[in-house]
Order: structure tokens, then sequence, then C-alpha cells
């Protein structure tokens, strides 16, 4: 089917306020090249999930679609236009099965040697759409905090080597009432600015203390049932012999709440299927602890753009082959400390450039603190850039003095 | 009597980015390559990839020197002739003159295209060191050679069963000569897939001395899990055993002073700052670094010490190996890097 012939029909199959948003676009939906739709409706379908950040991004970039004149809608679309001779492209649905569409249409892209300048088109066209829809700034500057967890050492390591150049290094930072104090200013922030899912927790074992309930929390030990049920399924297809990693992706995109045991928990059902779309999606995150904090706060900080951010990292598994990663005993194996403190190091590094791509980055704070080496740095408005401090200091001075 | 020629080519199938290789911060992690091969070598600071990013498609693009274009999961061999069949049609090699070794991930049918002129009985022999140690290794003794059957990292859903079989044991007594008992006993003493690949081309070199040898190594690709400490410990393997290989061409007779060693991984991997991607761990965005990365050239006659920063493309490789050994590449793409002829 082509967008043209799109009807109200077309989206019965969508969750209710997902089938209410296509309908009230239907309109500008119909004009639009059948990959450029595919794109949105991957969007769209999850609507009634998305976090309110993502909705209103989804719904600005329609009005700014709405706004085009029809010669200029048709102009910006044109290099979404791109002709494609994939049979299996043709055979798949866009409207009921958008992810299966671009996932071909990126396939596509590659083979036909035409990704360049598709990226070109799609950096264009969102440069356009933001241009006439700014992103809105956050209701407070934004903090992100991370803590490489007190069993993550290694000796030597030089931490901290690609964060330092731009803030303050503090080569001591004194562990007692640390954690008292990161909490603290977390729930602090949560009270002040009580906006749904814009405070943040994420664990990589499972936390030694107890959580604000105005924080979204997400940790690895919660999620143990879901991971074991996730790699069961994962290990279904591989024994089968015959599950290419389309299958067993498509397989695990489809994967739902209740397969995995996450329907009980309907309290917050955006949360949990952010949780399920971390494990569903993440390469490593089923496998590896340090992975599944990075990726979750980089998904929490691309889609729910928060306020408040706080990680904690733990020893990740040691490395085994493959096959025995995916058989799901990671929580048994013996920890590698010194490789998840590197691990982590980097993923503090990622989570602040993430941070950075958000709106009010001016105003933005990061900090990372070692607790097994009692050394932080601070990045933000406050912290002078590529300067250390030797002074031994508390967590309640590092906040005071630099955040 | 002149010798022949011989080129040993050492792909990373894993791309390894600038900044954690020969970038200031990342040159911890090569002082193999820094302090013992840089110095003996012609170094293409560019070589450009324009194709498909998967590791198979793009290993077996660098060996037809055409862009491929088949699902890179997919067991197929390549669609053009690979340098393995020009060089055994165009010098009447037999079929012990050309091997690949090679990680198991769907590289089994890199060997020979079914190209209509070229293709069948004109390849060269491939190995999967893997599916030698699966085949050779005691029934109950898996977790002693775990670590050295791990497998494809590139989508954490794709991990196919590993087989062994009667050709492997064939291969390994034959080819090798290599008692079971020998090869498992020392597979035992290495640490990752890469060292037994490397262990089985030092073998196929003393046994067999092909005048071209195509190693592709696959541990770096361990990154895929988000892991950068592993990632880095691939790197430094990786370093480690392409020093290994060169010590071997020197201390090997029929490869001393006549050989040209080719060292390039297949392409890089994400910036740090693409939105697109997620920095070392993938390599989806297509973006610059991705797509370039790096190549040294060493052996008689190749200038030592020199840096080419021209960008070149990653199809140069075939015609310039055809041009080094003497054989035509009709249908291959790229130019010849004349710097290193």
């Amino acid at each position: 089917m082509r967008p043209a012939d799109a009807s109200a029909e077309s989206f019965a199959s969508y969750p209710p306020q997902a089938r209410s948003f296509a309908v009230q676009h239907l309109a500008v939906i119909q004009k639009l090249p059948p990959a450029f739709a595919a794109l949105l409706m991957k969007q769209v379908i999850q609507f009634d999930w998305l976090f309110p950040a993502e909705r209103k991004d989804l719904e600005d970039q329609f009005a700014y679609l709405e706004s085009l004149a029809p010669a200029n809608l048709e102009q910006s679309m044109r290099g979404f236009a791109l002709s494609s001779s994939s049979p299996s492209l043709s055979k798949v649905d866009w409207v009921r099965r958008p992810g299966e569409f671009v996932e071909a249409f990126t396939a596509d892209l590659w083979s036909g040697h035409q990704m360049d300048s598709f990226r070109a088109t799609a950096e264009a066209y969102t440069a356009a759409w933001r241009k006439a829809f700014p992103e809105s700034e956050p209701p407070a500057p934004r903090l992100a905090v991370v803590v490489l967890g007190r069993d993550l050492r290694a000796d030597g390591y030089p931490l901290f080597r690609k964060l330092a150049p731009h803030g303050v290094r503090i080569a001591q930072v004194d562990g007692n009432g640390a954690w008292a104090r990161i909490l603290e200013v977390a729930a602090a922030r949560a009270g002040k600015t009580p906006v749904p899912h814009g405070h943040w927790y994420i664990d990589g074992g499972s936390p030694p203390f107890s959580i604000d309930a105005r924080l979204s929390a997400v940790t690895w030990m919660q999620l143990a049932p879901v991971r074991t049920a996730m790699l069961s399924r994962m290990q279904t297809v591989i024994a089968s012999g015959h599950g290419g990693p389309e299958e067993l992706r498509t397989l695990m995109a489809e994967t739902t709440l209740k397969e995995v045991g996450m329907a009980a928990d309907a309290r917050d059902e955006v949360l949990s299927r952010f949780q399920l779309s971390v494990l569903a999606e993440g390469s490593g995150t089923q496998i590896f602890s340090t992975t599944f904090v990075q990726w979750t706060a980089r998904e929490a900080l691309r889609r729910a753009q928060p306020c408040t951010l706080l990680l904690r990292y733990a020893p990740r598994q040691r490395q085994l082959p493959m096959n025995e990663l995916l058989a799901g005993t990671g929580d048994r194996n013996a920890p590698d400390p010194q490789g998840s403190l590197i691990d982590a190091d980097m993923g503090a590094y990622y989570t602040w450039i993430d941070q950075r791509r958000l709106t009010g980055a001016e105003q933005a704070t990061f900090v990372a603190w070692s607790e097994a080496h009692g050394q932080a740095v601070v990045v933000g408005p406050n912290a002078p850039r590529g300067t250390t401090t030797e002074n031994a200091m508390t967590m309640r001075q590092v906040f005071e003095q630099f955040v | 009597m002149p010798r022949r020629k011989k080129a040993v080519v050492v792909t990373f199938g894993g791309g390894a980015r600038d900044e954690e290789t020969f970038a200031p911060e990342g040159q911890e992690n090569i002082p193999g390559m820094l302090s013992v091969l840089i110095p003996q070598s012609t170094f293409y600071t560019q070589v450009v990839n324009h194709g498909i990013l998967g590791h198979y498609v793009a290993t077996a693009s660098l060996a037809t020197g055409v862009y491929e274009t088949f699902d890179n999961f997919a067991a197929v061999p390549p669609h053009d002739p690979t340098v393995f069949e020009y060089f055994r049609k165009g010098l009447g090699r037999p079929a012990t003159d050309a091997w690949v070794v090679a990680p198991s991930n769907g590289f089994n049918r890199i060997g020979e295209s079914d190209h209509r002129g070229y293709g069948e009985g004109l390849g060269a022999g491939v190995i999967l060191p893997k599916h030698l140690l699966r085949a050779a290794m005691p029934a109950a003794a898996g977790s002693d050679y775990g670590h050295l059957l791990r497998d494809n990292y590139e989508d954490p859903y794709y991990t196919p069963e590993l087989a062994g079989n009667e050709v492997q044991l064939q291969q390994l007594d034959q080819i090798l000569r290599l008692s079971v008992g020998d090869f498992t006993q020392h597979a035992l003493t290495l640490s990752s897939p890469d060292e037994l690949s490397v262990y089985i081309a030092r073998q196929l070199m003393r046994e067999l001395a092909p005048s071209l040898l195509w190693i592709t190594l696959h541990d770096i690709d361990i990154a895929h899990s988000g892991a950068y400490s592993l990632y880095i410990d691939g790197i430094r393997r990786s370093d480690r055993l392409c020093v290994q290989i060169w010590n071997t061409i020197q201390a090997e007779p029929e490869y001393r002073d006549c050989t040209t060693m080719f060292i390039l991984p297949d392409f890089g991997r994400d910036a740090d700052g693409d939105a697109g991607g997620n920095g070392f761990q993938h390599h989806r965005t297509g973006d610059a670094l991705s797509r370039t990365t790096w190549m040294m050239v060493l052996g008689p006659g190749v200038r030592q010490g020199v840096a080419v920063d021209r960008p070149v493309d990653s199809l140069d490789l075939v015609p310039t190996l055809g041009s080094l050994l003497g054989f035509p590449a009709p249908l291959a793409q790229g130019k010849l890097l004349t710097e290193v002829l």
C-alpha cells in the first residue's frame, strides 16, 4: 500500500492513542514517501508508551510537516523518495510493521550505496524542522552523576582521562556520607521539579540503599528474570538452527511484556516498556551489566531527556564464550572488577556526551566518581576546565563548590 | 633460481578506530606495530571503505576488489572473482598455494566466488580454526576450550552453532600435519580465537608455504558487546599477533626476503560524537570514522618509514596484489597503490 492510499482503517491495529494520533495526521501522512512514512510510523505506533519529551517531538514534527506548503513539502521529502528494487521491501507493510520496513529499507540503502546521500538528506531535514520548532529548555539545569561502584578497581589505571580536560579533577573524595549526599540531591531535585520521568536512577547491580520513589528506577538485578526470559527466547531460535539475525531481531522486537513476565507491573507501563526495549534492542545489555548501565543511560537521555540522572556501575561478569554468555548464567559467573572499571570509565564519558546533546547543555553539570579510587571529575559551568584539586573533599563540598 | 614472491594479508574483521590505535591516546594499545612494524612499513593513513560495513561482506569486498552487496549474514560466496582465483588462474598455481584462515561466522565461502569465468576449483582453501578445534576436541572438554570457540559478536542474536566434522579432521592431518592430540594440547595454551588462527596460519606456512595467505582476525569484534575493556584487549592482542606473523615470515626460509605483508582493518567503528551510533560499539552509522581506516605494507622493496596521506580505497588491495605477484585482476575496481610497487 502506498501512503496515498492509507485511510483511518489502515491504523486499526495501533494502540488507542497511536491510532488517534495517526488518524489526526492522516492528510499529511498520505503525502509522504513510503520510507519516510515508515520512519515516522515506527515512532507513532509506540505513541501510547512514549515519554512526554518524545510525544512532544513527534507532535512538533507533524506540526512542521503540516505547516509546509505543498511544494515545500514535496521538496523536503524528495531525498527520502529513493528508488528501491528490493523484493523484500515491497513485501513489508509500512503501516502495520514499520520497524521491519525500516530495517529492510536500511539494508537496501547499504546495498545500493545510498546510505551517504540518505544521511545527508536526513540531517538537512532534521535541521530544518528543528529550526522551525526548537527543542524546549529543561525545567531545571540538568545533572548527571555517574558512580563507579566500590568493587570496580584497577591498580594504576588512569581514571577519567577523557573527561578531565573538560572540567575539574578532584584527586581525593571522602567516601563517608557521599552516597547519602548524592541521593539527597537527587531526591531534592525530584521534589522541586516533579516532571514525569524527569529523574532517573540506573544501577548495574542491586542498589545498596532504598531509592526515592519519585525516581524512575531501572536496575540490573530487578530485571534478572526478564533477562533470563529474553536470553531463553534467543537460545530457542539459535538452537533451532534456522534463526538468522533478522528472525531473531524480529522476535525480540515483538516480545511482549507478558512473555517476559513483566505484565504484572502495570503501575508504570511506559517505564516497563522502556526496560523491555533496553534488553530487546540493546546489544550486550542482556549479558554485561556495564553495557546495560551505559545503554540504559543513553536511551533514557535520548528518549526521556531527564533533568536528573544517577548511575551506579557494578562489576560485570568475566568474558566467556558467547554461547555460554547467552545461556543466562551471568549473575553466577566470576566478576571482572578491572575490566568493569575501564568499561564504566568509558561509559561515564559516553553519558557526558549524551547529556551534552540535549538542550541546556551549557548549564548542565556532570559528575563522575570512583568509590574505590576516591577520585572524581566534575564538568559544568561551575567547574573550571582542565584543573585539578588535590585537597580532600567530601561529596557535600564537591556539590557546593562545583555543581 | 629466483624465489617466487609471496604475500600475506592480515585483516581485522572488527574494525579498530584511530583513537584506540594510531592517534596519540591509542598508541599504548599497539606497541608492537609502533615499535616493530611501522618503522619498516609504508603506511597508508586513510583507507576508505565505501561499501557495506558488515564484516563478511566487507572482507569479501577486500578480497574481490569490488564492493559486494550480498547479505552479510548469508552463507553465500562472493559474486565477483576473488584475488585467490585471479592468482591461481593467472599464474597457474595449485590449490595448495592459496589459503584463507578465517573466523567461522560466514567466512567459509570467502575462498571462491560463484563467478562464471572463475569460481569452482580455482579458489583458496579455507581453514576455520574454530571448526577444526570443535572437530578435534574431546567430547567432554567444552569448558577447557570454550574461550577459543567464541564466535560472532556483530549481532548478539547471531551465534551459529559450531560444527566440526571429518573434513576438518582431514585438514588437520593431511594439510597441517598435526595430530589431534598435539593440536588440542597446544590449543590449551592459547587464550583467544585469534591466537588459534595465528597458530594455524603458522602451521600452514611451515607445511605448505602458500604464496598467497589471507588471515582474518576477529577478536576485536567483541566491541559489539559494549564492553570497552574487552575491545581494547582485542586490539592489544591483534597488535601482538601481527608482530608474531611478521616474525614468522622472517623466521621461515620459504618466506624471508620474498614476502610482502599487508595489514588493514576491514573498516573503522562509529565516532563518539555521532548521535546515530554508540561510539566504539558498532559500525552502523556510515560516518567518516566508521568508513576510514589504515593499512601498512611491509616487505622487500617496500619503502620503510613512509606515510602516505592521500585517501586510498579498500578496493585498491586486489589490483595491487595482482601487480605485485604478477597476475591480472580484470574485474577488480580498485587502483594500483603505486607507492608500494
